[in-house]
């Protein structure tokens, strides 16, 4: 499954609560600095991102935005 | 889930930030744990559909901001008071859809005769208590929640039980109420817990929109700056410590039957 | 206006609440107010209103703060060391413009007191009794029709100032029975909208009801608009009865003690003695300008209060050093006679007073 993950810089605080719960080791800090002061979470490994939504659970800052690829269904008639 | 951001060609929303927060970047530390439990609130609001009659309840402790967080009406609340003021409101407002969000010292400590007799009442209010075991806001005081042992700045050599008496738990006091429909305790410690305490959140919401009575939700928190921790390490902790203090689950549910109903089921039936 | 009936006065206080358009009460039972709360806990729902005996005085008024804010008439009552529990909600009222009554019976204080009438709450009442600077206004009917009365007027200014108001009634007007006629009913569906109270944000911003100001600017600025507020109030509801205004010398009481000393004043004028009186309505504002009236030919004031001198302050202020102001008064539930006051008014007269 194909997960695409989006980091609104300026609102994450460098809490790292995010690091861990991936499972795929996507998530990194970064060595800038934001607007406020922190070194925000930014996705190194964007690619290994299967949507699973793990970090924006865990970010108390609504930093995280997950999309994932719409599943094909057999059979459903739709392109 | 509106969409009110773009997305890639072919995708499905998983995650986006509820329409029941505003935009506002919040005050808490980084890493505090109320930025996830006010997600879960205003997830649950968005999944009800209840925003534009929602009045939420600002108490008085680091969430005293919480009004410029959710985007519903709101009325800020004076120190414990919440209840009291949810009480006013939803007595006078039946349709609204009306919840208290409190800390330890707001609903534990100056609060608790609110909190109990809207219970007692059966105020169709949802009450979203965050304990974290310290007093957060006014830096880093003893909680009626603090373990013992727990340094604070009023235990500095640790909470002695023989000075200043054990953790208060809420939860088990408060389910021995009639009134009380739903009482369950979670943690924000792992996505885990985290989804469990979101169920916990929604059946507490339910309460009301049911008519069944109050519902709250306790949610042992961190306050990893006053607990002298990182983050990661504060939410460690909290399972390590807070946990076996404060066991997580339902301890009320009106929509089971037998004695998780009401834990003294039928206390009514014997006046009568 | 009803036909007149013999009605208690914290009855008829009740039912003037309910006919003021007030449907909500939360209140704590405390003596001698209790037929308040009684009354209303089958009153308010026959009116599809909402009736709470809270666990406190003090989670009462938050009640009120709550539905007050939701844009509801609501109403609290209480005594003296009831009220003291209230000043938090009443401060928080206050700064957030939260409309609301408070009818105070006043008992003897301070601490636990006695359950007789006394007027020593009038401090409380008329300097915004809760930490802050704010003023809430105070009615001081004397009798159970302007208890009655007052009520449509409190839930009326409330509304019309988004402001707390106080109706310092005592034991005797609470508990008494008098000959009153019930105003008509006020349909509260009829009253103009509130668009700023808490009733969920449907297709508009979301309202906030807070009194928060962590900026200091912000904080001094919304304490300049509450002084203009009270500015206005003070310039447009003065209300006082003044009585025989041609006199030398008055006598100046409010409530159950203006009865007394009116009785008094008449023995005192059938002796050929020039008194009046001056019976404040509002107690806040302090109907200064009733005062102003007089100033040219008062010689002397006399106040007297069921308390060790309150409203005197009040009264001196309003007098600002023109004549002498004397003082009588009996507390902690004592009641001063006509005999008292007249022996008083005796005193004041051979005294001379000062141009």
């Amino acid at each position: 499954m194909k997960g695409y993950v989006f980091f609104e810089e300026d609102r994450c605080k460098g809490c790292q609560l995010c690091i861990p719960v991936c499972t795929k080791g996507v998530i990194r800090l970064s060595n800038r600095i934001n607007v406020r002061g922190y070194h925000p979470a930014e996705a190194a490994n964007p690619e290994e991102c299967t949507g699973c939504g793990l970090c924006a659970r865990m970010c108390p800052d609504t930093v995280i935005r997950v999309y994932r690829q719409i599943p094909a269904r057999a059979g459903s008639g739709k392109g | 889930m509106t969409g009110r951001w773009e997305r890639p060609a072919g995708t499905e929303v998983v995650y986006e930030r509820p329409e029941a927060l505003t935009d506002a970047v919040t005050h808490y530390c980084p890493g505090c744990t109320h930025g996830i439990a006010h997600r879960l609130v205003a997830e649950v609001i968005d999944e009800l559909g209840v925003r534009e009659r929602t009045v939420a309840i600002a108490s008085v402790g680091c969430s005293v901001l919480a009004y410029n967080y959710f985007a519903v009406d709101a009325q800020q609340a004076a120190h414990g008071r919440a209840p009291a003021v949810a009480t006013g409101i939803k007595r006078v407002r039946p349709d609204c859809v009306v919840f208290t969000y409190q800390g330890d010292g707001d609903l534990a400590a100056i609060g608790t005769a609110e909190i109990i007799h809207a219970a007692m009442r059966g105020e169709k209010i949802t009450v979203i208590f965050i304990n974290n075991a310290i007093f957060g806001m006014t830096g880093g005081q003893m909680a009626p929640t603090t373990l013992v042992g727990q340094t604070t700045t009023t235990t500095p050599g640790g909470r002695l039980p023989e000075r200043i008496g054990y953790p208060i738990r809420i939860c088990e006091m408060l389910a021995q109420l009639d009134g009380a429909a739903y009482v369950a305790r979670q943690a924000l410690s792992s996505p885990q817990n985290i989804a469990r305490a979101k169920r916990s959140i929604r059946k507490a919401f339910e309460a009301q929109l049911g008519g069944h009575g109050l519902g709250i939700v306790e949610l042992l928190s961190t306050c990893n700056v006053n607990w002298k921790m990182n983050p990661v390490d504060a939410l460690k902790w909290l399972e390590a410590n807070m946990i076996p203090v404060f066991p997580l689950g339902e301890f009320k549910d009106w929509s089971k039957a037998g004695e998780m109903a009401a834990t003294f089921g039928g206390l009514g039936e014997v006046a009568g | 206006m009803g036909e007149r009936q013999l009605m208690k006065g914290n009855e008829a206080v009740a039912e003037a609440a309910v006919r003021a358009g007030c449907r909500f009460f939360a209140g704590y039972p405390i003596t001698p107010q209790n037929e308040i709360p009684e009354y209303l806990s089958w009153r308010l729902p026959e009116v599809g209103g909402a009736f709470v005996q809270a666990e406190s005085e003090l989670a009462a008024i938050n009640m009120v703060y709550g539905a007050g804010g939701a844009g509801v008439r609501a109403m609290t009552s209480s005594s003296s060391p009831g009220v003291t529990l209230k000043q938090e909600g009443i401060s928080y009222m206050a700064a957030a413009e939260v409309p609301g009554v408070i009818v105070n019976m006043v008992r003897g204080g301070p601490g636990l007191g006695g359950i007789q009438p006394a007027q020593s709450d009038y401090y409380q009442a008329t300097r915004g009794g809760g930490h802050g600077d704010y003023r809430t206004i105070v009615f001081g009917p004397a009798t159970i029709q302007e208890a009655v009365d007052v009520m449509a007027r409190a839930f009326e200014l409330a509304d019309k100032y988004r402001t707390p108001v106080v109706v310092l009634g005592d034991g005797y007007i609470g508990q008494m029975m008098e000959p009153v006629s019930l105003p008509d009913f006020v349909d509260p569906a009829a009253l103009p909208p509130k668009p700023w109270a808490t009733t969920g944000a449907r297709g508009r911003k979301p309202n906030v009801i807070n009194s928060l100001y962590l900026d200091p600017e912000q904080c001094e600025k919304l304490n300049r608009k509450l002084q203009a507020k009270y500015q206005e109030i003070t310039a447009a509801e003065q209300t006082a009865e003044l009585s025989w205004p041609d006199s030398e010398y008055y006598v100046v009481a409010y409530g159950t003690t203006a009865r007394i000393c009116r009785a008094a004043v008449q023995e005192a004028r059938a002796k050929g003695l020039s008194v009046g009186l001056v019976r404040p309505v509002t107690l806040w504002p302090f109907p200064v300008d009733t005062f102003a009236k007089i100033l040219d030919r008062a010689r002397a004031f006399l106040t007297v209060e069921m308390s060790l001198g309150q409203m005197v302050d009040d009264v001196r202020l309003a007098v600002d050093g023109r004549c002498p102001v004397y003082f009588y008064g009996r507390t902690g539930g004592m009641v001063p006679s006509v005999d008292e006051v007249a022996v008083e008014i005796e005193k004041m007269v051979e005294g001379g007073g000062r141009r």
